[in-house]
């Protein structure tokens, strides 16, 4: 009897131990999600604070309202939408483009057979490697330089700075892709062949759909990395209607910042809402994708 | 039968005449817009760049016209991209790194030579005017000129000074000082709008060898060329005190140690490198420098690290409570762009008015000045750093936790290890093995983090005393970024690149280690 009821009494404490380190466990838990969170419930709050200065914020501000939000859309001297539309624009047509370079190029490392193939594949690994933030002064003389003969792609225009972010595109994704389409049976493109199509089609018509889960995490992680990356951004750009929303933001808080706090905030959390979205719906493939080796920006 | 042979055969064929003969036409058209950019950055002296551009044209015509080179037509776009805006960068810093390329010496030789061509001098014997300037409907200029004396004169460029004999008949209405209101169709300038016209001040007046040029707003005089090129010694004569300037380092330099304005870009050996090491009075900038950067990338990794495996140590159980929901809260801050939540945590960090100075001011009755005391902020970018990165190791660190096999810990409990022999013996080196290189990267990574440093308080506080901008919390790339962009003083791009070029040896060595480490290497070549 004695034997069957410490054994019980042993359960029972092992039971309450493990409820008591559940709750300790949720008690940091609670006090963890207060550290990560308290900052954006902080903007939050500063963006529906209507004196929309640093010293006058509260928690549960007094009497919210979206004044800050509707200065945001009239202010002149602080053209919020111009940034967010450049940084919508630049990011999206360096993920597609980025996205078509890196794809055909990797089918043909997949495919084909050819000399310096492997070399090739190595160089760009290695390259990649060599991180870009480095050539920064390089790149803002050379882009000067070509201004002066191609306006166009000078210094402060959007083209010169998608041109370089698609320099770096092929980088690390065409080995994550290249992977993923050597996956890819090759039977596929044989028996397709043989029927009389081109390597042209075959890649189109048949292995392009077959791509579209990957297509969506490469582009994704691009065009986020895009969208945030700051210095190249604030470098090659120099007017106030060509900023991106980073430079732009970054810029518009570096006067009077105590004043601009509200305003801020409202811009802020319009400029994060679409990456936030994205992140948290997509979390597991973009996470699958992060730590195979895709750099966040 | 006979239908697959008829497709083999349509397969082997050469591609049809059409697109043939459009590929060409496309090549000489493209080819032709290239040679003129290309002839137009020869003129300038941007000899790098024309260069690349040369190479890269002849590899795409050799990839678009050899069939051999097929394969490679799918990669072309990616691989010119890839050479101009990656390689060529690469290529240019170290080009740079061995130059004087900065502040007084921003342009190529020849630029400066024909600007130094252009400076003229008053001669002692030589006349002065006053003027007064006309300007005809297709734009073009004339002087009047009143000399000493009172007589007029019409000047034109590339025209002999034409005198107006007092005696003979005005040939045009002239007002009560005796200037025309018009000349032949030419409408006389306001004052005002000519002393603004830039124009005016580069146009040679009269004939060649006796120019006349404005000088100032009231005076107008017969100019003479003031220095001249020598190329055998790569020296620019001064013609009115006859001394030589001798291209010294990227100036041209007087024996006395006169030197001439503008300089030009030189090539100018190790002296950038040199630089770095030695120079005393940036050492005591570069070694802080040298030193917070290798301990802010270091502590970053071990904070951030150490809170993530914490957190995905403690949640790692399948069947804990809300697991999924707390780990969507916990990677918010990853999330955000970084770079508005480090101008959000610089908000809150403001010392009199921001939020948690408020709490801590409350609370104690102080709060550490973030952005003016060295070490807090330093401690400030820590914990900025943390908040931002914890969230990314945390995912990784139970990715990995996943991966370790149960018998591993069955084995442990057998023996009678205790949980904390367990994470020291068996979770944490299977782990570092997984997320090693993740590691490694994060190190690289933190390393050259410009956003978090130049965002938060652009490298500050100032140190003081420095010859170039240097502030506490700079590392290496914040400081380059200094000695490029920051506009205020000594922009010297050649030191930039150099000091560029050491990260890269440093970052280098680093990921080499990685490498050797993860034998990644070899899983890539296998993978080819």
């Amino acid at each position: 009897m004695s034997s069957k009821k410490t054994v019980t009494n042993i359960k029972h404490s092992a039971s309450l131990r493990r409820k008591i380190g559940i709750g300790i466990r949720l008690v940091i838990a609670v006090a963890l999600i207060i550290f990560s969170i308290f900052p954006i419930l902080w903007v939050v709050s500063a963006s529906i604070n209507p004196t929309g200065s640093l010293a006058t914020q509260r928690l549960i501000p007094r009497n919210p309202g979206f004044g800050n939000y509707q200065r945001l859309m009239t202010s002149g001297d602080f053209p919020f939408w111009t940034w967010f539309w450049n940084s919508i624009k630049i990011s999206s047509i360096t993920a597609v483009l980025s996205l078509s370079i890196t794809t055909v190029a990797a089918y043909a490392f997949s495919r084909f057979r050819f000399k310096g193939r492997q070399t090739m594949l190595k160089a760009i690994f290695l390259i990649q490697v060599f991180p870009a933030l480095l050539a920064l002064v390089a790149t803002f003389l050379m882009i000067s330089q070509a201004g002066d003969v191609l306006p166009f792609m000078g210094l402060n225009t959007h083209t010169s700075l998608i041109l370089v972010y698609l320099g770096g595109a092929m980088g690390m994704n065409i080995w994550l892709m290249k992977g993923y389409m050597d996956t890819v049976p090759r039977e596929i493109d044989e028996s397709a062949m043989v029927e009389g199509a081109t390597s042209w089609q075959i890649f189109v018509r048949l292995i392009l759909p077959l791509l579209k889960p990957i297509l969506i995490v490469i582009g994704i992680i691009n065009y986020i990395g895009t969208y945030g990356e700051f210095v190249l951004a604030r470098v090659l750009l120099s007017s106030n209607d060509k900023y991106t929303l980073m430079v732009g933001l970054q810029i518009f808080a570096g006067a009077q910042f105590d004043q601009r706090w509200g305003v801020f905030a409202a811009g802020a959390l319009i400029g994060a809402l679409p990456i936030m979205i994205i992140y948290l719906i997509l979390q597991d493939q973009i996470i699958g994708g992060l730590t195979l080796g895709a750099v966040k920006g | 039968m006979t239908s697959v042979s008829s497709l083999r055969t349509r397969k082997d064929k050469p591609s049809s005449v059409l697109p043939q003969i459009l590929r060409v036409l496309f090549l000489i058209i493209a080819d032709a817009a290239v040679g003129w950019v290309l002839s137009r950055f020869i003129t300038l002296g941007y000899l790098p760049l024309a260069a690349v551009v040369f190479i890269l044209t002849v590899s795409v015509n050799i990839i678009l016209l050899i069939r051999k080179a097929y394969p490679l037509r799918w990669m072309v776009v990616g691989l010119v991209l890839m050479g101009l805006f990656t390689i060529y960068p690469i290529f240019f810093t170290v080009w740079v790194a061995f130059t004087n390329y900065g502040e007084g010496h921003l342009i190529t030789q020849e630029q400066a030579v024909s600007r130094l061509l252009r400076e003229k001098y008053l001669p002692e014997e030589g006349k002065s005017y006053k003027w007064t300037a006309y300007k005809s409907p297709e734009g073009e200029y004339a002087l009047w000129l009143i000399d000493a004396e009172g007589n007029g004169y019409l000047a034109k460029p590339n025209e002999p000074l034409f005198q107006l004999d007092p005696e003979d008949e005005p040939l045009w209405e002239l007002d009560d000082k005796g200037t025309p209101e018009t000349i032949d169709g030419y409408q006389r300038l306001n004052a005002i709008v000519a002393a603004t016209d830039k124009n005016l001040t580069e146009i040679l007046f009269g004939e060649e060898g006796r120019t006349i040029q404005v000088r100032s707003p009231s005076e107008a005089a017969e100019l003479l060329q003031k220095y001249t090129y020598d190329p055998d010694q790569d020296a620019m004569i001064d013609l009115e005190t006859g001394v030589v300037y001798k291209n010294l380092r990227g100036t041209f330099t007087s024996s006395s140690g006169q030197s001439l304005r503008p300089g030009f870009v030189e090539s100018i050996g190790f002296t950038n490198f040199t630089k770095f090491f030695v120079s005393p009075a940036l050492r005591g900038p570069l070694v802080r420098i040298v030193t917070w950067n290798f301990s802010f990338a270091f502590l970053s990794l071990l904070l951030n690290f150490a809170l993530g495996l914490a957190i995905a140590i403690l949640f790692n159980d399948p069947g804990f409570p809300f697991r999924k929901l707390i780990r969507t809260l916990l990677i918010i801050p990853y999330t955000v762009p970084a770079l508005l939540t480090i101008l959000v945590w610089r908000g809150m960090l403001n010392p009199e008015l921001g939020v948690i100075s408020r709490i801590l001011g409350n609370l104690f009755g102080w709060a550490p000045s973030w952005f003016t005391n060295q070490w807090w902020a330093k401690v400030a970018i820590l914990l900025i750093n943390l908040w931002l990165s914890y969230p990314y190791f945390m995912l990784i660190s139970s990715g990995a936790l996943q991966s370790i096999s149960d018998d591993y810990y069955a084995a442990a409990k057998v023996d009678g290890a205790n949980a904390w022999q367990q994470f020291w013996h068996i979770t944490l080196p299977l782990l570092l093995v997984a997320v090693g290189p993740l590691l490694i990267s994060s190190f690289v990574f933190n390393f050259n983090n410009f956003n978090l440093i130049y965002i938060f308080n652009a490298g500050g506080p100032p140190m003081a005393n420095t010859p170039t901008p240097a502030g506490h919390t700079d590392i290496l790339i914040s400081y380059v970024y200094n000695l490029a962009f920051s506009g205020s003083r000594g922009i010297d791009y050649g030191f930039a690149a150099a000091i560029t070029i050491i990260i890269f040896f440093i970052v280098g060595t680093i990921t080499l280690l990685q490498f050797r480490f993860t034998r990644m290497w070899e899983e890539v070549s296998e993978n080819v």
